[in-house]
């Protein structure tokens, strides 16, 4: 079945994905999604009623371990990246009014 | 003789020995970048200053008669998205093009430990998100078989480095195939070990499932040698698995009597150039020669890895790439109305239309009402392919067939068709899929010169197995490169 992606549904995954998408690239989108989506409906050809989804190929174990710090203080090198800082902080938009 | 013509190994011997400086390597090696680079465009970032300074500190211990590692003073090549503490590393990405680290990758840290001198960062896809290197913000690397054609992807800055000698040899990260696919357009060895067997601590992560780190080298030797080195437990990866049979170099064996080698019939089928199929073939049958057990069989499920491949894939980078938003580092796009509006800006303006794309659909197939029958539905296909794979491998040490189905593409021509090029991964993302280890080894040409790659795939934590085949063939031909393997 061929997939229709609606205006709706890509601003909605837009603001999942957090993208701001200019008209020509929604409908770019639109396309590219619905023939990735047709392409992944292959996988409905296989049943697989009782298979258990696998996320990790080995049983893995939750990895503990003691809540001590090891790592030294690096927060010069660290607040060299950052795009606006102050005082020691990051410094973004305001984000209350 | 021309230095840059050694291996890893035939250097470190030679530095150890005292008949070539560390210093003296550099310098063939920027020789070689400085008549190549222009053309082939293999760097994002190169640390002339940094290398020469580390090479002095490496031939003083040498010469102090200090330990200095296993490769000490070789130059290595790091593919853009392994941390390099004070080294720029972008993802080939504009939303980190001014990014420096920290600190460094597990391991970039376990070859600096080694004596390796780290030339610089290699180009690649933006966020390792393409089979063609076409997709970096920073322009393309070209092939150096053939400068009008892909390096393969998406670790193709680090493949291409290596074939034209500008460095002894380079660390990619495979994804769906992003180490073994640009090995084997530039005609060189490369690795993805089993998943787990080198640390991801300081990759920046794509699809964390899925990735995995490993070298890109001349031969088999070199490529033994150094996995051996990267191959190291840490705690920092909660995945990371502590082995015991990392001595990868003991595997360098010219028998392979009794080894026994599927090939499967369903990687020999529609879409395989015919040239790239005979070339397979005959290094099949040289590898029966040599002694293996050679047989068909059939594997299943080959044509449903692509569409698992991609729903997974897609799914967790639109997790992974939520970090680059504008706060911590990297790009910030200007004039913003708060925060929300950072984010948005800064996302759109810093990412790629591949990079898009992905996180686009992974977003999708997350998102309530299709996870189950995308996201669920795609963990459940692979673990009917991980079946399949531990079906073959009760009868079978290594699987074997051809990395791609072609040899390299055109400049601009995968861009073009997004889905022709998502399937040229066929046959090397199910060992991502299934957590397995696979390599590539150069196995002759084309009628135009240009390099096919033999992909061996082994089950889980049987490297030694692939290298001990890989080498036999190398070995066999009378090693790569030499015009024999065809």
């Amino acid at each position: 079945m061929a997939n229709v992606i609606s205006d709706e549904t890509i601003e909605y995954v837009g603001v999942l994905a957090k993208l701001e998408l200019s008209p020509q690239e929604k409908e770019a989108a639109k396309k590219d999604m619905a023939d990735m989506l047709d392409y992944i409906d292959k996988l409905n050809e296989l049943d697989t009623t009782g298979v258990e989804p696998m996320s990790h190929v080995f049983p893995v174990e939750n990895v503990f371990r003691e809540d001590v710090v090891t790592n030294g203080d690096d927060r010069e090198n660290i607040l060299k990246n950052a795009p606006g800082e102050k005082d020691g902080m990051f410094v973004v938009p305001k984000t209350v009014e | 003789m021309n230095l840059v013509d050694l291996t890893a190994v035939e250097l470190a011997e030679k530095i150890k020995g005292g008949e070539v400086s560390a210093r003296e390597a550099l310098e063939a090696v920027f020789r070689r970048v400085e008549e190549k680079e222009e053309l082939l465009h293999c760097y994002v970032t190169l640390d002339r200053e940094g290398a020469f300074k580390r090479a002095e500190e490496i031939q003083k211990k040498i010469q102090a008669g200090e330990a200095a590692g296993a490769l000490a003073g070789v130059p290595v090549a790091i593919k853009d998205n392994l941390c390099t503490a004070g080294m720029r590393t972008t993802c080939s990405s504009r939303i980190l093009d001014n990014f420096v680290p920290a600190f460094s990758a597990r391991a970039v840290e376990d070859l600096e430990a080694a004596g390796a001198v780290i030339l610089g960062k290699t180009n690649m896809d933006e966020f390792a998100m393409g089979s063609t290197t076409e997709t970096s913000a920073f322009g393309v690397t070209r092939n150096p078989h053939d400068p009008e054609r892909v390096p393969g992807g998406s670790s193709g800055g680090s493949a291409a480095a290596v074939a034209a000698g500008e460095c002894f040899f380079a660390i990619g990260s495979d994804t769906g195939g992003s180490i073994r696919q640009p090995a084997s357009f530039c005609g060189v060895v490369g690795l993805k070990p089993t998943y787990g067997t080198v640390s991801r601590y300081g990759l920046i992560a794509y699809g964390s499932s899925l990735d995995q780190i490993g070298p890109l080298t001349r031969d088999v030797r070199d490529c033994a040698a150094v996995l051996e080195l990267i191959a190291t437990h840490d705690k920092k990866d909660s995945t990371s698995i502590k082995r015991e049979d990392t001595d990868f170099t003991s595997a360098l064996r010219t028998d392979v009597e009794g080894l026994r080698i599927g090939v499967p019939r369903d990687y020999f089928g529609e879409g395989l150039d015919k040239e790239v199929k005979a070339a397979v073939l005959k290094a099949a049958d040289t590898l029966r020669d040599a002694g293996a057990d050679v047989e068909e069989f059939d594997l299943s499920l080959v044509e449903y890895a692509i569409p698992t491949y991609y729903t997974i894939a897609a799914a967790e980078a639109s997790s992974n790439l939520e970090r680059f938003d504008g706060v911590k580092y990297g790009y910030r796009a200007e004039d913003c109305q708060g925060l929300h509006s950072m984010y948005k800006k800064t996302r759109s303006q810093g990412f790629g239309a591949e990079v898009k794309r992905r996180i686009m659909l992974g977003s999708f197939v997350l998102s309530s009402g299709y996870y189950d029958a995308y996201y669920l539905k795609a963990l459940r296909v692979k673990a009917l392919i991980k079946k399949a794979f531990d079906h073959a491998f009760r009868k079978y040490d290594v699987i074997l067939g051809p990395t791609a189905p072609t040899t390299a593409p055109r400049l601009g021509e995968s861009l073009a068709d997004p889905m022709k090029m998502y399937l040229g991964d066929i046959y090397t993302i199910s060992a991502n899929l299934a957590g397995l280890p696979a390599m590539s080894v150069p196995c002759g040409k084309d009628a135009g010169g240009l390099p096919v790659g033999l992909q061996l795939i082994g089950d889980c934590f049987q490297e030694k197995k692939l290298l001990r085949a890989a080498y036999a063939y190398e070995q066999a031909v009378g090693g790569f490169g030499t015009g024999k393997e065809a």
